[in-house]
C-alpha cells in the first residue's frame, strides 16, 4: 500500500479550510456591482394569485425592479421538470401539472414563490418584498396523501384527476396472492414513512451573472450537480444557451439529496439577471429552507408477508401511497418506484414480490431524494416486518433473517435487481456478537430493577448505490445517463490535478480521490489536487447523489489513470531502454523491475512535456479522460442492533448502544467511512425517534418550520456508536468499492422502532417514537394485556 | 430584522430614559428571544436600549436568609457563583440546564423574569423560592408578578434590576425537555421553607403559563417525599396541548417530575 494509499486513515485535506471558517460557499461569493433578491412568497397553501401591485415595493429605498410570474412566462422561461418518466400500469405516463418558478396564476404550497425583488441591500429586498400587494384568493388545501387521492377533495392540477400522478406496479400480484392465500402464515402491517426535512447545514444560495457583451451567464448555486443544473436550465428553462451559461458550484454546506435538484430561485435569478441587467444574489434563510427545499419520505404503505411452515418467506405484497408535495421535483418519480420497490427483496431470497406505488399531489413542499431515497423507505417495511413476522411466528428475529438470506451470488431477485456480491452472514454475525446479542437477556433484567424497559432491535438492510447502467435506467424512464467522467492531468512537474464531475458537499473528496492517484502512480496526496464543481473546468459530469462518487466517479478515475499509466510506462520504457511490460511505477519513481534502472515520476512527466525524445508516435503532454459507465449497481449491505431504555414513567427512549456492521466493499479510507456512517445514524435516529415534518391537515400551514417545533438529533441524543466493516468485494468495478454515504440513514430507523416496540411489548408505534407516542403505547399495551388476563 | 437603532445604557436611570425618549423600543437584555423574534419579522422595534453593561444590575450577594442576584447575570454565572451553590444549590443546577453553553453565557434572569415564557425555568423557582422581583421603582412579589403566558406585572419601561430569593431548607428541580426546543415541557420546582411551608411550582405545561400547584403543597407539608404524591395529579384541562405533547401527557409529566424533584432534592434533573 501507498503511504496515503487505499486504506489509509488520512485526515481530510479540505478540513483546514472549513474549520478555520476559510470555506468559500455561494453567499461569500461577491461580484461588482452586485445587487440582493428577496422572493414574495405564498402565505396560503392553496390559493389563486389575482393581481400583484408592487407599486409600493417599487417605491421603497434601494429598489430596483419587482418581477412577477406572469413576465416570466411571458419571457418564455420553461416550467420546472420531473426528469424520469414513470408510466401507471396502464400504460399511461405520468400526469405531471405545470411548474413556473414564479407562480403566475395558482400557487400550491405556503413559501411558493409569485415575485421577486431587486434591491441594493439584502435587507431594503426583504422590507419591500413585504408590502408587495398580492391579492390572494384563498383555495381548500389537502395534505394528507391518502385522502389525497381520490375526486371529492380539493384537486391540484388538471392534468391530475383525483391528484394521481401515477397508478404503477412492479412484479407479478397474482402470484403474490396465490402464495398470500396458501401461506402457513402471513404477517401484515400498516407502516407510515414521516416526512423529513433535510436541513443541509448552508441554505440554498444562488448568485447570477450577465455579460451582455458576451451575451454569457455565469450561475453560482448551491448544488450537487452543476452539470446537470446547467444541462436542464439549458434545455428545458430556456434561460441561457448550454455553451452560454457557466454554472460553478463552490463548497457547498451539505445537501443530502435536497441541492441535487434545480430549483425555481436559481431560474429566477438568471432570468432576473439578463431582464435587469444586474449581478443578483439570492441567499435563503431557515424558514425559505423549511418551507422550500424538496422534503423527503412520506408513505403510507400496507404490507403483506407470506411464509411457509418452515418460516420461509414465500411471498411479499407491499402497496403504498407517496406523497409527492405540489409539484414533481426533478427526480420524485423514480424514488418511491425504482429507487424503492426495487429493493423491496432485502437481503431474502423471496420467490414472489409485488408492489403497488401510487404518486399523490397536496399542498405540501415538493418531496424527492433525501439522503437514501426510496431505499430508507424500503428497507424499513421489509425490516419492520421481519422483527414483527419473528415475534408473532416465535421465532428469534436473527433466526428468521438466517433463514430466509441469500446465500449464491449473483442473485436475481423478482424486482428487477440483481444483487452481484454480498456476504450477509457474515456482517449479522459481525453486529451480534460486537452487541453481545446474546447477553441482552441479563441486561434487561439488570434495567428491570432499575425501573427501566430494556430492549433490543435489529435491521439487515440492503441498499443500491451507484445507480446505473445508463443503457438500463433510460430503458425505465430516466432522462440522463449516470456514468461519470474524470481527467488526469499530470503536469510537466509530476504533480497531478483530477478533474471529476463528482461534486464534494462534505464527502471528503478531495482525499478519498486524491487517495486512488497516491495508490496507483506512488505520488503523495499533497502533490495532487481534486476539481469539481465548476462547468468551465470539468466537461462534463452528473454528479453526487446516490452514493455514486466513489463507486463511479473514482472508477472513472481509475479508468483515466489506467491510461496515464500506459502512456507513462511506454514512455519510461523508451527512455530506459526497456520492455514496457518490464516497468514499474511507485514510490515517486518509474523503475524496470528487478534492476537498478529508474528515473523520477517527475522526470518520466518532464520528458512527456519537453517531447525532445518521445517514442515514435506519441503526441507529447501527459493528460488522459475518461467516460465510465458501470456495469451495475453496487449493494452496499449490513446489519444493524440498537438497545435502547424506555423510561415507563415518561416514555423517553435513550438509546443505549448501537452497532453497525457495514460491507462497503473496498474502503479507501476508514476514517471517511466512519464519518459517514456516524452521520448517517444520527439522521436514522432522527427520522426515528424526533424528525416529522407536520404541515396542519386544514389550513396547509407547515406547523414544524423552525428548530423550535423540528426535532433534530443532537450528540447528547446519541451513544457513542461501535461501527465495523466486513469486506465483500464489488465485481461490478474496477475498484471493488460499494458506496457508504447512506447506509446509515437507511439501516438505523427499522433497527431503532424494533428495539422500543421490543421495550415495550407493542408492536404498534409509528416515527418518530416521540416520548408521548411511547408512553400512549406502554399504556396501550398494558390495557391490551389487563383485557386480554380478565 | 427591520432596521433599528441601538444604544447602550450605562445606567438604570439612562435606560429608561432613552426608553422613553423612542416611539417603539425595547429593552435588549441576551437578546435571545427578542433577536430571533425580530430576525422572523414577527417585532420590529425602532430602538434598542442595551442593558448589558449597567453595573447596577450584575452581582450575587447572600444577605441573611436570601439571595439576591442582578437582573443581568447570565444563567452562566448564576450556575457557576459558588454562593448559589452553596446557599440555594438547586437553583444553581436550574440555570445550569437552561439551553445549551451560548444560550447560558447570553441569556439573563432579567431577561428570562421579563419575558415570562410559559416555558422558561426561572420563573419555577422564583415561584417555588418566594422570590421577590426587584425594578428600577418597586418590588414585587413573585406571586403577583407572572400574570399570564408572556405577561408580567412589569410596567411598560420598568426594568428587572434583580431578583431575590428565599433560602429554602431543602429545593430540588426535575424537568422533562421537548424534544425540539428544549425548553421544558414540564418544570417542577419544589421548596421547603424555614418555617416549614411548601411551595411547588410548575413551569412549561399550564396553558396559564407558571403556576403553583397547591394540592400538592398541601400533600407535601406533612410529608416531603415522593410518597406522599402517590395518585395526585394535575387536571389535564389546566394543561397546554401541542405538536410535542397533548395536555393530558403533560399533565402526566407534571405529576412525574414533581416526584422526580423530591428524589433529587439539593440539583436539578433533566430528561432529554
Ligand atoms: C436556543 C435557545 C434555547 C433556550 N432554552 C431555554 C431553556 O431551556 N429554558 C429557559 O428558561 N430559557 C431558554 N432560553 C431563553 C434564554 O435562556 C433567555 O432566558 C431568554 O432568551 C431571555 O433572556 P435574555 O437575556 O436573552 O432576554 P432578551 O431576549 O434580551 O429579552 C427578552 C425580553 O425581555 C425584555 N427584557 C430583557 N431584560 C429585561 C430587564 N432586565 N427588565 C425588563 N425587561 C427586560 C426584553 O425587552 C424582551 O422583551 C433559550 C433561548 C434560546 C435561544
Amino acid at each position: 500500500m501507498a503511504q496515503d494509499g487505499i486504506g489509509a486513515r488520512v485526515a481530510r485535506k479540505e478540513d483546514k479550510r472549513f474549520i478555520t471558517g476559510k470555506g468559500r460557499y455561494v453567499d461569500d461569493m461577491r461580484v461588482a456591482g452586485m445587487k440582493h433578491v428577496a422572493f414574495v412568497r405564498s402565505p396560503y397553501a392553496h390559493a389563486k394569485v389575482g393581481g400583484i401591485n408592487s407599486e409600493q415595493a417599487r417605491n421603497m429605498p434601494g429598489v430596483l425592479a419587482v418581477l412577477t410570474g406572469s413576465e416570466l412566462v411571458a419571457d418564455g422561461i420553461g416550467n420546472l421538470i420531473c426528469g424520469w418518466m414513470v408510466h401507471s400500469k396502464d400504460g399511461t405516463p405520468m400526469n405531471m401539472g405545470a411548474w413556473p418558478a414564479l407562480a403566475p396564476e395558482v400557487v400550491r404550497f405556503v413559501g411558493q414563490a409569485v415575485a421577486m425583488v431587486i434591491a441594493e441591500t439584502r435587507a431594503e429586498a426583504r422590507d419591500a418584498a413585504d408590502v408587495v400587494a398580492v391579492e390572494w384568493e384563498e383555495l381548500p388545501a389537502i395534505t394528507d396523501p391518502a385522502k389525497a387521492l381520490g375526486e371529492g377533495v380539493p384537486q391540484l392540477h388538471p392534468e391530475a384527476k383525483g391528484n394521481l400522478i401515477y397508478d404503477w406496479e412492479i412484479g407479478d400480484k397474482a402470484a403474490a396472492d396465490k402464495a398470500l392465500s396458501e401461506a402457513a402464515h402471513v404477517t401484515r402491517m400498516e407502516i407510515v414513512n414521516n416526512r423529513l426535512v433535510p436541513n443541509a447545514m448552508e441554505p440554498r444560495a444562488a448568485l447570477a451573472q450577465y455579460d451582455a457583451a458576451e451575451d454569457h451567464f455565469t450561475l453560482w448555486t448551491t448544488s450537487q450537480n452543476p452539470h446537470v443544473a446547467r444541462l436542464v436550465l439549458s434545455a428545458f428553462y430556456n434561460v441561457a444557451p448550454e455553451h452560454k451559461l457557466r454554472v460553478i458550484a463552490p463548497d457547498v454546506g451539505g445537501g443530502f439529496g435536497s441541492k441535487i435538484f434545480i430549483y425555481p430561485e436559481e431560474v429566477a435569478c438568471l432570468w432576473a439577471a439578463r431582464k435587469t441587467g444586474l449581478a443578483v444574489k439570492w441567499t435563503g434563510d431557515r424558514s425559505e429552507a423549511f418551507l422550500t427545499d424538496a422534503h423527503g419520505r412520506d408513505h403510507v404503505t400496507v404490507a403483506e408477508m407470506a411464509f411457509d411452515a418452515n418460516n420461509r418467506i414465500t411471498a411479499f405484497k407491499i402497496d403504498t401511497i407517496a406523497n409527492f408535495g405540489a409539484y414533481m421535483s426533478l427526480f420524485s418519480s423514480s424514488v418511491p418506484t425504482y429507487l424503492y420497490a426495487t429493493l423491496l427483496s432485502g437481503q431474502y431470497d423471496i420467490p414472489t414480490i409485488h408492489c403497488n406505488v401510487r404518486g399523490v399531489y397536496t399542498n405540501t413542499a415538493p418531496v424527492d431524494a433525501y439522503r437514501g431515497a426510496g431505499r430508507p423507505e424500503a428497507t424499513y417495511v421489509v425490516e419492520r416486518m421481519m422483527e414483527t413476522a419473528a415475534r408473532e411466528l416465535g421465532v428469534a428475529p436473527p433466526e428468521l433473517r438466517r433463514t430466509n438470506f441469500i446465500r449464491e451470488f449473483p442473485h436475481q431477485t423478482p424486482v428487477i435487481m440483481n444483487y452481484d456480491a454480498g456476504d450477509y452472514e457474515a456482517s449479522l454475525s459481525a453486529a451480534l456478537s460486537a452487541s453481545d446479542y446474546a447477553g441482552f437477556g441479563e441486561r434487561k433484567a439488570e434495567a428491570a430493577r432499575r425501573g427501566k424497559l430494556r430492549g433490543i432491535g435489529l435491521s439487515c438492510y440492503i441498499e443500491a448505490c451507484g445507480i446505473a447502467p445508463s443503457q438500463a435506467v433510460g430503458s425505465l424512464g430516466a432522462g440522463v445517463g449516470l456514468w461519470e467522467s474524470a481527467e488526469v492531468r499530470v503536469n510537466p512537474v509530476g504533480t497531478i490535478e483530477v478533474l471529476t464531475g463528482s461534486h464534494s458537499h462534505g464527502q471528503g473528496h478531495e482525499t478519498t480521490f486524491a487517495q486512488l492517484v497516491a495508490e496507483r502512480l506512488g505520488v503523495p496526496i499533497d502533490n495532487v489536487s481534486i476539481v469539481h464543481g465548476d462547468t468551465d473546468k470539468v466537461q462534463f459530469g452528473m454528479g453526487t447523489y446516490g452514493s455514486r462518487s466513489g463507486a463511479v466517479g473514482m472508477s472513472a478515475i481509475s479508468k483515466a489513470i489506467d491510461k496515464v499509466e500506459a502512456k507513462a510506462k511506454k514512455l519510461a520504457a523508451h527512455l530506459l531502454e526497456a520492455a514496457e511490460g518490464d516497468i514499474e511505477i511507485a514510490d515517486g519513481e518509474v523503475r524496470v523491475a528487478g534492476t537498478d534502472k529508474k528515473l523520477g515520476w517527475h522526470e518520466v512527466c518532464l520528458a512527456a512535456y519537453t517531447a525532445h525524445n518521445l517514442p515514435e508516435g506519441m503526441e507529447p503532454g501527459l493528460k488522459e479522460g475518461s467516460f465510465y459507465d458501470p456495469a451495475n449497481f453496487t449493494f452496499p449491505a449490513g446489519a444493524y442492533v440498537c438497545e435502547v431504555e424506555v423510561d415507563p414513567d415518561t416514555g423517553h427512549t435513550e438509546i443505549i448502544q448501537f452497532v453497525a456492521a457495514d460491507d462497503f466493499g473496498r474502503i479507501i479510507n476508514p476514517m471517511i467511512v466512519e464519518g459517514q456512517v456516524h452521520g448517517g445514524i444520527a439522521q436514522g435516529v432522527g427520522q426515528a425517534i424526533l424528525e416529522g415534518c407536520i404541515y396542519d391537515p386544514e389550513s396547509g400551514q407547515l406547523i414544524t418550520a423552525s428548530y423550535n417545533d423540528y426535532a433534530m438529533p443532537r450528540a447528547h441524543d446519541l451513544p457513542s456508536f461501535k461501527v465495523s466493516t466486513t469486506e465483500t468485494i464489488c465485481p461490478s468495478n474496477p475498484i471493488g468499492m460499494k458506496g457508504c454515504g447512506e447506509a446509515g440513514a437507511i439501516g438505523t430507523p427499522p433497527a431503532v422502532i424494533n428495539a422500543i416496540t421490543d421495550a415495550i411489548d407493542n408492536n404498534d408505534l409509528s416515527m418518530p417514537a416521540t416520548p408521548e407516542k411511547v408512553w400512549r403505547a406502554l399504556r396501550a399495551g398494558a390495557t391490551a394485556m389487563r383485557q386480554a388476563a380478565e | 430584522m427591520y432596521s433599528l437603532t441601538y444604544k447602550r445604557a450605562d445606567s438604570v436611570e439612562e435606560a429608561r430614559r432613552l426608553f422613553q425618549e423612542a416611539s417603539d423600543a425595547a429593552y435588549l437584555a441576551g437578546g435571545h428571544t427578542l433577536l430571533p423574534t425580530m430576525k422572523q419579522r414577527l417585532a420590529a422595534h425602532d430602538v434598542l436600549v442595551d442593558l448589558t453593561r449597567i453595573g447596577s444590575m450584575k452581582g450575587i450577594s447572600v444577605e441573611g436568609d436570601r439571595v439576591r442576584i442582578g437582573g443581568g447575570m447570565t444563567h452562566a454565572e448564576v450556575a457557576g457563583s459558588s454562593e448559589v451553590q452553596r446557599a440555594i444549590p438547586s437553583l444553581a443546577a436550574l440555570a445550569g440546564s437552561i439551553g445549551d453553553a451560548q444560550v447560558r453565557h447570553r441569556g439573563t434572569l432579567g431577561g428570562s423574569i421579563a419575558n415570562d415564557d410559559p416555558a422558561a425555568d426561572y420563573p419555577a423557582a422564583a415561584l417555588a423560592l418566594a422570590a421577590t422581583i426587584m425594578t428600577d421603582s418597586r418590588e414585587i412579589a413573585a406571586d403577583d408578578f407572572f400574570t399570564a403566558l408572556y405577561e408580567t406585572a412589569l410596567e411598560e419601561s420598568e426594568i428587572v434590576t434583580g431578583v431575590s430569593f428565599a433560602i429554602p431548607e431543602t429545593a430540588g428541580y426535575a424537568k422533562f425537555r421537548n424534544p425540539a426546543s428544549r425548553y421544558p415541557m414540564a418544570g417542577v420546582f419544589v421548596a421547603r421553607h424555614r418555617d416549614g411551608s411548601v411551595r411547588v411550582a410548575v413551569t412549561g405545561a399550564g396553558n396559564e403559563g407558571v403556576f403553583r400547584w397547591q394540592a400538592a403543597e398541601s400533600a407535601l407539608a406533612g410529608d416531603f417525599s415522593a410518597n406522599a404524591l402517590e395518585g395526585l395529579s394535575v387536571d389535564p384541562d389546566l394543561m397546554m396541548g401541542d405538536i410535542h405533547g397533548s395536555a393530558e401527557y403533560r399533565a402526566n409529566l407534571v405529576a412525574v417530575m414533581a416526584r422526580r424533584a423530591l428524589a433529587n432534592l439539593g440539583s436539578a434533573e433533566a430528561i432529554i
